[in-house]
């Protein structure tokens, strides 16, 4: 077909977590600019597996830029040149014909390469899990309306509550620290009443586990604010940081 | 809840500190500069001598002196424990990295330009302070009214060409450490107002320039105007 590209991939290839790995090239042709970037990587691995070789191991689900599985390290940036979207909605018109793409999983201590371009993003869970439940009235649900909460809170709220757990901003922090993915899960619950009861015990058993899984240290760089698939806010980590102190204050 | 000690060696805790200082210092480069600029108004020197005299005799000025070195002090050793534990939160390094695209190079480099003040100041302190205060390698000259004569000293040292040029780039350093430095301190402090926080980062964009600019200009003046 014509518009069609020929590509030259530069693909991270490590057989298990205590391989050296290395970065193998493949060149990939006839690639439709109206495909994925996922479904690229499907077509040579199709290719690969008819060959007899081992396909190219990567996280995906969804693959509609809701659940956050494809980690691509795509030309020095997550999920590749486009901002807000995820590697799923990257797709093949955002290269030109005769580009060379490099290709590298998520490089973290707390994301360790479990094979090819797959990490293990469960450091991500285990803070998800210290900061504990939310205390709710059992009997009746009550009347919504007694609960009130004004549209700028269930906005920011709810902006908060968009991130996906990608691990995007943890790939592109030049620490590897994680401060936008923690805040916007403290902030999710710190922005309502439903989330009062237990903000502070909530945030500093976050933030100990954050640390305890080895992320880095925010410098303010605003670069994961910028490589968010979702656009979550650095507004976030001042909120967590404010809680943190209040926190370790009562 | 979990005390003190937690929250200091926490990473939140230490970017607490780093911010802290950070604003610390920069209210003190307010004050250094201010003086600095007296030589503009009074090429003497007699005003900028008498405004260095109280600064050295003042026991408030003293006191504080300590605060600032203990400010400075922290300033660095939280650097270098954040710096080692962001070098360890990621042992291996991409091999293409595209992060221009996504943040600015002086903010990425904070800690290269940190450490290019740090000599700076070893030598800028060598330069006056040591002097003044240790009589090392010799003491100030005593003006006419038995105070340091700091201004000869300083028409002394920066009738050096290569004193000037370094003083002039540690500014440069000084500029760029202090455009990322301003505004991130008060995010650190968790300080991020959309009412506030735009104010915020205009003023510390004008606040580096202009702080950096009067410290380069005083050695350049006394270069090539003030000679003894």
């Amino acid at each position: 077909m014509s518009g069609n590209m020929n590509l030259t991939l530069k693909v991270w290839r490590q057989k298990n977590g205590n391989d050296k790995g290395q970065l193998v090239n493949y060149p990939v042709k006839d690639v439709s600019p109206d495909m994925s970037f996922l479904e690229m990587f499907d077509v040579l691995n199709e290719e690969l597996v008819q060959k007899g070789d081992e396909p190219i191991a990567f996280d995906h689900d969804c693959r509609e830029g809701i659940c956050g599985a494809c980690s691509m390290f795509i030309d020095g940036r997550p999920h590749g040149p486009k901002e807000g979207i995820t590697t799923c909605q990257l797709h093949m018109r955002s290269f030109k014909d005769g580009d060379t793409i490099v290709v590298e999983p998520w490089r973290a201590k707390a994301f360790p390469v479990v094979k090819d371009l797959v990490v293990d993003r469960s450091a991500f869970d285990r803070i998800m899990a210290s900061g504990g439940f939310v205390s709710v009235n059992t009997g009746n649900a009550q009347d919504a309306n007694n609960i009130l909460v004004s549209k700028v809170d269930a906005d920011q709220a709810f902006e908060a509550a968009a991130c996906i757990g990608c691990g995007a901003c943890v790939a592109t922090c030049k620490n590897a620290s994680a401060m936008l993915f923690v805040s916007a899960k403290v902030s999710q619950l710190a922005l309502l009443p439903q989330g009062q009861p237990e903000r502070m015990a909530r945030v500093e058993n976050m933030v100990a586990q954050m640390d305890k899984e080895g992320f880095g240290n925010c410098t303010n760089t605003g670069a994961c604010e910028v490589e968010c698939p979702k656009g979550i806010s650095l507004e976030n980590i001042a909120r967590m940081n404010r809680d943190y102190l209040s926190a370790s204050l009562t | 809840m979990s005390g003190s000690s937690s929250f200091f060696t926490s990473s939140l805790g230490r970017k607490y500190v780093m911010g802290i200082t950070g604003i610390f210092l920069i209210t003190f480069l307010i004050v250094h500069a201010g003086i600095n600029a007296l030589i503009f108004i009074d090429n003497t020197g007699a005003l900028f001598n008498s405004a260095a005299h109280f600064m050295a005799t003042n026991w408030v000025i003293r006191s504080m002196e300590l605060v600032l070195f203990l400010g400075i002090i922290l300033h660095i050793v939280q650097a270098v424990i954040l710096t080692r534990q962001n070098k360890q939160a990621r042992p291996q390094e991409y091999a293409y990295a595209n992060a221009n695209a996504n943040s600015l190079w002086y903010s990425r480099s904070m800690g290269l330009l940190g450490t290019l003040i740090l000599i700076f100041l070893i030598i800028h302190l060598g330069h006056f302070w040591v002097k003044a205060r240790f009589g090392i390698p010799e003491g100030i000259p005593e003006g006419m009214n038995g105070e340091h004569d700091m201004f000869f000293e300083m028409k002394e040292v920066f009738s050096n060409l290569w004193v000037v040029v370094v003083y002039v780039l540690a500014m440069v350093s000084l500029a760029y450490h202090l455009l990322h430095g301003f505004q991130s301190s008060f995010q650190s402090l968790g300080l991020n107002h959309h009412k506030y926080t735009p104010a915020i980062k205009k003023i510390g964009i004008w606040y580096s320039i202009v702080i950096s600019v009067v410290f380069a200009l005083m050695p350049l003046y006394v270069y090539f105007f003030l000679k003894n």
